[in-house]
């Protein structure tokens, strides 16, 4: 059995599937890959299954030391990324499957597109599932710790599948402008006026610094509650990856998949599945806009 | 009942009590729709996540409205496991409560002993089960004004009408009456949090 060992983790490595959901019963959310999307694709490319535990990679800056024959591709954020082997660099393309010959060194510079990349190695990364997950709930605190400069991971056992041959797999780098997300109404929109609606879908918000895997805070005006729901408490109620909960100061905050189980602010909506791996990769500071959409999409 | 919009993969069954929103919790539970990936209790709700791979939101709304139970609900679950927790009533906060509730400190435990209570909805933290008295009429207990940046695992507290168990040390602005030294949640074990919704909970005190 091969294994990798993490030379530098950058600002934020973790160990996601693509969580465990089915357990808010015990108080326990769903967490996983932040870009279902990237995580998908990184473990098809090196012919994982999608359930795979892979690195999940906040602004670059990871290295990690593969030995002779270890498949890998990396998707989501874009950086320049280089494999060196003896000396020697060569850059490694998104989206594409590569393999070392000889022991090597990855390593993904700062990230240029985007916010968190997926490396994906063939065997998928074989540290102790906790409650049927290879992820790190950052709230919870569940599942492997953030990997540290030493770690050393074991990869599983060569798949049945073979690495597919893919020359060129299209897909954009994540959007450096605008992002839209799609929206749909939430359980308690009639608690906010018909102004706050109007600013909902018409401001161009602004991604926040403080912004992580629980949540996405978003910054612009604020939204006002209608008169008889000022400074009324919700009694908590069940949340989603993507509802969009407004505190009490009228601030918006998108749920990631790290989210508390429940919670007590009033959701005023919902971003739709379609547009969720999208906010894994808003930058601080970039531009968002909710469209309010109908139907399936 | 009152079905509320919550995206595109979800809706918010509202009723207008925690016994009605539990007994549709444990019905819709015990029937178990295919398309149904989760149902969340809360205070007054249940959380419907469902697969659109499998349904529609549509259809989930014929199915809930179908499936609820008999309009005349009487009192909290019943048919939840039963435990019993010792506690060491010795919460730093013990004299707000008996303050807020008009007692002694040794009433206080009493009165929290006496009382039945059962396991609402699970939130704030793996395993942090919001208890409701069954019957009992105690005073809801305010919130601390600023939280505690520490608050040690097993630690018994009081917040508005819930009584909860921090399962592990993480910040908090409950009310501490005492503290316990069962092992509320454990990852490993094969239920990994001793109480989920529906489980009924008493309380012992054990000295020292």
């Amino acid at each position: 059995m091969t294994a990798v060992r993490v030379v530098d983790p950058g600002r934020l490595a973790l160990v996601h599937d693509l969580g465990r959901p089915g357990l808010a019963a015990l108080g326990v959310s769903a967490s996983g890959a932040f870009d279902r999307a990237a995580h998908r694709l990184a473990n098809r490319l090196v012919g994982n299954d999608e359930h795979a535990a892979a690195i999940e990679c906040l602004l670059g800056g990871l290295r990690l030391a593969l030995s002779a024959g270890t498949w890998f591709a990396v998707t989501g954020a874009w950086s320049d990324a280089v494999i060196v082997t003896g000396g020697v660099r060569r850059v490694v393309e998104p989206h594409t499957a590569m393999r070392t010959d000889a022991d090597a060194e990855l390593y993904l510079g700062p990230v240029a597109h985007g916010l968190r990349s997926t490396v994906a190695l063939r065997g998928g990364l074989a540290v102790p599932a906790v409650l049927g997950s290879r992820s790190r709930d950052t709230l919870a605190g569940l599942g492997p710790e953030p990997l540290r400069a030493g770690d050393v991971l074991a990869l599983g056992p060569e798949p049945g599948t073979p690495v597919p041959v893919a020359d060129l797999v299209p897909v954009d780098p994540p959007a450096d402008g605008v992002v839209e997300l799609g929206v749909r109404p939430g359980p308690r929109h009639d608690w906010f006026d018909a102004e706050s609606h109007r600013l909902l879908t018409t401001t161009e918000w602004t991604t926040s610094a403080r912004s992580d895997r629980t949540g996405v805070r978003l910054e612009g005006p604020a939204l006002d509650r209608v008169p008889d729901r000022v400074g009324v408490e919700l009694a908590s109620e069940g949340m989603l990856r993507g509802s969009i909960q407004v505190s009490p100061d009228g601030a918006p905050t998108v749920l990631g998949p790290d989210h508390p189980v429940t919670g007590g602010y009033p959701v005023i909506a919902v971003v739709v599945e379609a547009s969720l791996d999208r906010l894994a990769q808003l930058r601080p500071g970039q531009p968002v806009r909710l469209r309010l959409v109908t139907g399936h999409r | 009942m009152r079905l509320l919009p919550c995206g595109d993969r979800a809706l918010l069954a509202e009723f207008d009590s925690l016994e009605r929103a539990l007994a549709a919790h444990t019905t819709w539970n015990s029937t178990a729709h295919p398309g149904i990936v989760e149902l969340v209790p809360g205070a007054r709700t249940v959380l419907v996540r469902i697969d659109p791979n499998v349904t529609g939101l549509g259809a989930i709304e014929q199915w809930l409205m179908a499936h609820l139970p008999a309009d005349e609900v009487s009192g909290l679950p019943s048919s939840g496991p039963k435990i019993t927790i010792p506690v060491s009533y010795d919460g730093d906060d013990l004299a707000v409560v008996a303050e807020v509730w008009g007692c002694s400190l040794e009433a206080v435990a009493a009165r929290h002993v006496a009382t039945e209570w059962v396991c609402a909805f699970i939130g704030f933290a793996p395993g942090f089960g919001y208890l409701v008295p069954v019957d009992a009429d105690l005073h809801p207990v305010p919130r601390r004004a600023t939280s505690r940046p520490t608050v040690p695992p097993g630690s018994v507290a009081l917040a508005a009408e819930y009584c909860g168990i921090y399962p592990r040390e993480s910040p908090g602005g409950w009310q501490l009456i005492g503290r316990t030294t069962m092992s509320l949640w454990d990852a490993d074990r094969d239920s990994p949090a001793l109480i989920t919704p529906g489980t009924r909970v008493r309380f012992e005190t054990v000295n020292g």
